[in-house]
């Protein structure tokens, strides 16, 4: 469960994250829309311990990130933009190096761990090729088996079907729907149709604000018949 | 702080996926052997002593440690792995006592693979086996403030060859200091006192005593406090 409260995030003159207030139940898919530059990575960096708040609090699990980073850490699987990994170790040694972090010692339990991680993102056939030399979809596969290795109660996805092809875009979604059963889940998209192929809520950030913070069946409501990117562009052209 | 381990293989282990660690080994120890013999005049000194070997240390650390040190924080920023690695479950101060002990560890091995020196000179001779030690010793510890300092540096930037730049340029002045020449030279207008006191600020008497056999607490206590307040740096720099 994530509880963000007025969050504030300033650099030098500009307010990227202005108030920024959302609570995220398991069983949540949320959907974090907004136009380049609105605050939606800076915000999920703030939830995941990565960029410190200039104001507000972000709770994960009750757990305050500011208080106790370390704790928020291992409630959530994280998937950065551009999924980055140390390119040069193959695939099984980064997930390897992931599930010692994570705090799985044992051979056995590591291996068991990484193996499920595999089999669910289909990495198999890679499994012993170097992150570098993988393909985009790849990538953003490694970058996934990380993010759910733990099975983590949070699961917080930053762009993650950025750059993959139709077929892989599908089969994310489908990944993220099984995996969103009894979590919490927040992922940001550029992509309208997929907020309402896998989403259950929909925030819309515009210039660091939540201009809108409601059910996918409401958004659309707000003009009846309208395309997607048509509600987006009324909605954040009144702020700019 | 067992988190140090899992961040200490994955460097450790790093440095021989890429060509990286041979083609530093290998110029390390021709250069420093080269150097010895050729330069050092080894078989003129005429002694069962590696003092010829010693003694470029601090100048052929000047070069090769900046190497090693200068991708320590600055490709992890570069390659976005940083935003990866600051979202797991462990604390600054973790992330970088790996990388340190990691890149510290390596440049051991590097020492510890002259020992062909070492045997060639009790064969040829009957040397000081206390007195080789402690330079060994004295030359691991000044490896470790150099690349303390190199790893401060490289925490400041994304770009390696600004990093490795400054690494030379703070190194330099920290050897400058203890130098005979340089100090030769502020003798001329200062007082006696003061000159020793900037020279003690360097690093050369103190690897000096070492080589030489003479384990005075002092000498320990400096290479400690600069790798402590390097690496105390550090940690601050990076949770800004």
């Amino acid at each position: 469960m994530i509880e963000v409260k007025s969050l504030v995030k300033t650099y030098g003159h500009k307010r990227a994250v202005d108030g920024v207030s959302f609570t995220v139940r398991p069983g949540d898919i949320l959907g974090f829309l907004g136009p380049n530059g609105a605050g939606k990575s800076t915000t999920m960096k703030m939830i995941t311990g990565y960029i410190r708040p200039d104001a507000g609090t972000a709770t994960v699990a009750g757990i305050d990130v500011a208080q106790d980073p370390v704790a928020v850490k291992s409630r959530i699987g994280y998937l950065p933009e551009s999924a980055p990994a140390y390119g040069e170790m193959t695939v099984l040694e980064f997930l390897n190096f992931i599930a010692e972090v994570r705090g799985y010692r044992s051979c056995a339990e590591r291996r068991d761990r990484v193996e499920r991680a595999l089999a669910r993102t289909h990495l198999e056939p890679v499994r012993r090729q170097a992150i570098e030399t993988l393909s985009k979809g790849y990538k953003q596969r490694v970058g996934f088996a990380q993010a759910l290795l733990h099975e983590p109660p949070c699961l917080v996805l930053d762009e993650p079907t950025d750059g993959l092809d139709p077929n892989q875009k599908n089969e994310v979604r489908a990944l993220i729907k099984t995996m969103a059963a009894d979590r919490a889940v927040i992922l940001s998209t550029h992509i309208l149709e997929e907020v309402d192929a896998i989403c259950n809520r929909i925030i819309l950030i515009s210039n660091g604000r939540v201009v809108v913070d409601e059910t996918p069946e409401a958004f659309h409501a707000r003009r009846p018949g309208a395309r997607l990117d048509a509600i987006f562009r009324e909605l954040t052209n009144v702020d700019a | 702080m067992s988190q140090i381990t899992p961040v200490f293989k994955r460097e450790f282990l790093g440095y021989f996926r890429s060509p990286v660690a041979y083609v530093f080994l290998i110029v390390f120890l021709v250069a420093s052997v080269g150097l010895a013999f050729f330069v050092g005049g080894f078989f003129k000194a005429n002694q069962a002593s590696l003092q010829s070997f010693f003694v470029f240390h601090p100048w052929l650390y000047l070069f090769l440690i900046p190497a090693v040190g200068m991708r320590l924080w600055a490709e992890e920023r570069r390659g976005g792995t940083i935003e990866l690695l600051f979202t797991l479950p462990l604390t600054t101060l973790d992330a970088v006592l790996g990388k340190f002990f990691a890149a510290w560890a390596f440049l051991a091995l590097a020492l510890a693979l002259t020992f062909p020196l070492a045997l060639t000179v009790g064969w040829l001779g009957d040397p000081d086996w206390g007195v080789i030690a402690a330079g060994y010793l004295g030359s691991a510890l000044m490896a470790g403030a150099y690349l303390a300092v190199c790893a401060l540096l490289s925490s400041l930037t994304k770009n390696q060859v600004i990093a490795f730049v400054l690494g030379v340029v703070v190194n330099l002045a920290l050897v400058f200091l203890g130098w005979s020449v340089f100090n030769g030279l502020l003798s001329g207008f200062l007082p006696v006192a003061a000159v020793d006191f900037i020279a003690n600020l360097g690093f050369i008497p103190h690897f000096d005593a070492l080589s030489k056999g003479i384990l005075d607490p002092r000498d320990f206590a400096y290479f400690g406090s600069v790798i402590a307040l390097a690496l105390t740096l550090n940690v601050v720099a990076l949770e800004r």
